[in-house]
């Protein structure tokens, strides 16, 4: 949908706590998104792969952990999967579902390198 | 040289959501409600905030804010043509409005003279839903040309409504328009939602919809 503004709020969140830490490069940043955040991950590498150039994060590899889109019933509160289409409930086929997970959209974790402090 | 692990766990809409805070913050300190009015292009968004208007009577102070990915101010001049205060905000292409320029447009609008703050949003069932703008409420529009299956191609913007309005309803008899159907998909993303069939063109519903607004922004105003 939007991966240009997305992908430039990564590396903005990145460089951010990249240099609180004093890092020299940023190697790997893991996001975690989940099913129901419709963002591509083809396009956001796309946007990266630009947009981080000359900066400190440049070459960095991103790595996309998917949390599956879960439900809970709200009559017989069962836990399911969402399957592709809208569904009702496997077990009871109510249509009075609420999502417990499948909307998470933010970065875990950064991998970074800086120099070694000297220890005397 | 050593790699480091550094946890970070923020969010990547972050920085919007914090200016989308500052945005409510500010017009709760004005006793203003607002609307961040979602729909595809062509529902009847400006129609429907110009027939508001009219029904309203004066009896709420409306400011809008439009926005467009064009530089046109077709829908701004309509709605300063019908008595309101209305700014432009331009997104240059962009396929919805965020916090930042939602925080433009309130600053270009005379904050002490309003109860009500009407968002339109770039006409879009996708981007818009995933943006917190500020405001206190998400209403979307669908209309009945649109077709009867919106709801389970674009589940996202149903999820997040307070709202939804179903325009057009005098179109029903022409066109194939499923209601049991549609509604079983809003049911199922939201359920409960409250829910206003009306036509801009034939003003049906609408006096429904006028009530639960002015209800919505004096309940707001005693409380904030």
């Amino acid at each position: 949908m939007h991966e240009l503004s997305v992908t430039e709020n990564i590396l903005e969140i990145a460089l951010t706590h990249a240099n609180a830490s004093s890092a020299t490069k940023v190697t790997d940043i893991y996001l975690v998104i989940g099913q129901l955040s419709s963002i591509v991950d083809d396009s956001v590498q796309f946007y990266w792969n630009y947009i981080s150039e000359d900066t400190i994060c440049s070459g960095a590899r991103l790595h996309f952990t998917r949390i599956p889109a879960k439900f809970r019933c709200m009559d017989c509160e069962i836990e399911f999967e969402m399957p592709n289409e809208l569904t009702a409930c496997p077990n009871c086929g109510s249509m009075l579902n609420t999502i417990i997970s499948g909307e998470e959209f933010y970065i875990d974790s950064i991998e970074i390198e800086k120099e070694e402090e000297k220890n005397t | 040289m050593k790699a480091i692990r550094v946890p970070v766990v923020e969010k990547i809409f972050s920085a919007n959501d914090r200016m989308a805070e500052i945005n409510r913050n500010l017009m709760n300190s004005h006793g203003i409600f607002s609307i961040n009015l979602m729909a595809s292009p062509g529902a009847g968004k400006t129609s429907f905030i110009l027939e508001t208007i009219k029904r309203l009577n004066h009896e709420l102070r409306i400011g809008v804010i439009e926005g467009d990915t064009a530089p046109v101010t077709i829908d701004a001049d309509k709605v300063i043509a019908a008595g309101m205060p209305a700014v432009q905000i331009n997104t240059g292409g962009d396929c919805h409005l965020d916090a930042p320029m939602m925080s433009d447009g309130l600053s270009q609008l005379p904050l002490s003279d309003l109860d009500l703050v009407i968002v339109e949003n770039v006409g879009n069932l996708i981007c818009p839903a995933a943006w917190d703008i500020g405001t206190h409420i998400n209403v979307l529009i669908a209309s009945v040309p649109e077709g009867d299956d919106k709801p389970y191609k674009y589940p996202n913007i149903y999820r997040g409504l307070k709202v939804l309005v179903i325009n057009k309803t005098d179109l029903s008899p022409y066109v194939k328009f499923d209601m049991n159907y549609f509604r079983q998909g809003v049911e199922m993303l939201n359920p409960g939602l409250v829910t206003f069939p009306l036509s801009c063109r034939t003003g049906d519903g609408f006096d429904e919809w006028i009530a639960w607004l002015i209800d919505q922004v004096r309940s707001h105003q005693r409380n904030s």
